[in-house]
């Protein structure tokens, strides 16, 4: 009998990112996702030293068109082109798809390119008509905001231990020119920032912005002989809930991010203490307690103070978005956040850099939990 | 004067859902094979995948689960009522649901509190399901 198996032996290391790049962060109305999508393919392919006619695979996160896309840089003859979905829980699933096909030989090397114009179009993410509409509710905010309040009743966490999580990546993100949001805030600054979706705060959001991320993945023995060393794809899992999907998960995600952490360490091959650095989806802060807790970083309902006491900023345990994350960079929907991984485990990110950094974890805590853990 | 907040959509899975709320009934999809009672409204039960569903009628009571208070305007129609709560009520059928908290300022909505279903109309054809505080509430 045969079977097609590839287990967590066969995948560990042996795919990896040798390119990353990013387009500028803000407001651009002179291009678009397209556009911006162009930008940090060249980036990105400049910084693997690679040509357009090397990539043979393609993965396109918000970009409108897959084929446009092509058709717009010139790329044919691809034996992979995949459209996945624009939220921001597809830019871990992006990389394991092209993990995927590079393991079964489907692509050699893959360019993963994401566009964003959200920003310079007034994306308002609320307003549409949907399930609750005639009660008023809407937006991914608001929904946030629910699980939020259920995590302040139950634990007894505060508006201000939110605070704590924008304060402490908006700290990284002044080492960051590209973030868009540089400035520290303190908690009482916080605290005087206006309700959006009580109780959540304006600076308890992500920041909208136009921008594009690109990363140019391989194999582990085609990277031998490139310009950068290659930050492997160590392991990965993902875990879907959508039980409550039009409400909010009653249990924050617990139960799937228990399953993802049950089995990405052992991917990997490693234990948690082994991970330098965290790159968590921070669309809202709180969704950084969810994933702290479900992941195991801390107890359930800790979150709040384990954040408050310094285990993510640069100096403590886990030094969590050294870019300012999605906070206080840009929100490029978890894109930017892996391509922060990659330039970490490169020893590349100047005076943000995590000391002698191997291993990097990116979690995403939403209906398609999931973690990668990449290394030197 | 003319109703001006959004109105639902209304669909094959939904219909009965509202049919219920013009008779003042909170009805909810009912599986005839297991029993199973459901929400939101879908074309399947979530737990046995059968298509033979009913309506069933809901006490109309439950307790407050979570809530949120919007002070941000996304819908023009809610301008007048800004801030304005949306609460998630965890009904005693054991299924949960997003509805507007009326009859209490939001300052004195908390977890646990006991609801009961009350009915708005809102035009001729729509009439929309909130709810009220049963029992003692806190002091603002």
């Amino acid at each position: 009998m045969r079977t097609a198996v590839m287990d967590d032996q066969t995948i560990r290391d042996a795919t990896c990112i040798v390119g990353v790049g990013n387009s500028r962060y803000g407001n651009f109305p002179e291009t678009d996702d397209y556009g911006l999508g162009v930008e940090a393919l060249r980036a990105a392919l400049d910084d693997a030293g690679l040509a357009l006619s090397d990539i043979d695979g393609l993965i396109v996160g918000r970009i409108r068109s897959y084929e446009t896309f092509s058709e717009m840089i010139g790329l044919n003859r691809q034996k992979l082109n995949l459209q996945l979905n624009s939220a921001g829980r597809f830019s871990a699933v992006s990389v394991m798809q092209a993990t995927q096909a590079l393991m079964t030989g489907q692509a050699k090397c893959i360019a993963l390119v994401y566009g964003n114009n959200g920003k310079s179009v007034r994306d308002t993410y609320g307003g549409a008509p949907g399930l609750y509409s005639p009660w008023g509710f809407t937006s991914p905010g608001a929904r946030h905001a629910l699980m939020a309040r259920r995590h302040m009743e139950l634990y007894g966490t505060t508006s201000e231990h939110f605070g704590h999580v924008g304060m402490t990546f908006r700290r990284h993100a002044a080492m960051n020119p590209n973030a868009v949001r540089r400035e520290p805030f303190t908690i009482e600054e916080h605290q005087a920032t206006r309700f959006v979706a009580e109780p959540l705060k304006l600076l308890d959001y992500c920041q909208i912005n136009d921008g594009a991320v690109a990363l140019i993945m391989t194999t582990a023995d085609r990277a031998k002989d490139m310009k950068k060393r290659p930050a492997f794809i160590s392991g990965f899992a993902r875990s879907d809930d959508y039980s409550r999907a039009s409400i909010y998960p009653e249990d924050l995600w617990r139960a799937p991010l228990q399953d993802v952490a049950s089995r990405v360490y052992g991917a990997a091959g490693i234990d948690r203490s082994a991970v330098d650095g965290l790159m968590i989806y921070d669309n809202f802060s709180p969704t950084v307690l969810f994933a702290l807790e479900g992941m195991g970083f801390c107890k359930p309902g800790e979150g709040g103070p384990f954040v408050a006491e310094g285990n993510l900023a640069l100096g403590g345990r886990w030094p969590t978005n050294t870019s300012g994350g999605h906070l206080s960079e840009s929100y490029m929907q978890g894109w930017a956040l892996i391509a922060e991984a990659v330039r970490q485990v490169r020893g590349e990110c100047g005076e943000r850099q995590i000391p002698d950094c191997e291993v990097v974890q990116y979690i995403c805590a939403t209906s398609i939990s999931s973690s990668i853990i990449v290394r030197r | 004067m003319s109703y001006i907040k959004p109105l639902p959509a209304i669909d094959n899975w939904n219909r009965g859902f509202w049919a219920a709320a013009q008779d003042e009934r909170l009805a909810a999809p009912h599986c005839l094979d297991c029993g199973h009672i459901f929400f939101p409204p879908g074309a399947c039960c979530p737990r046995c995948l059968c298509q033979r569903l009913n309506w069933k009628t809901l006490s109309g009571r439950g307790a407050v689960e979570s809530w949120t208070v919007f002070h941000q305007l996304y819908y023009k129609g809610f301008a007048s009522e800004l801030p304005y709560n949306v609460a998630v009520i965890k009904l005693e059928e054991g299924i949960s649901l997003m509805s507007n908290i009326v009859g209490i300022s939001n300052d004195r909505i908390e977890s646990g509190m006991a609801v009961e279903v009350v009915f708005e109309k809102a035009t001729d054809d729509i009439t929309i399901p909130k709810f009220r505080p049963i029992g003692p509430v806190r002091p603002a």
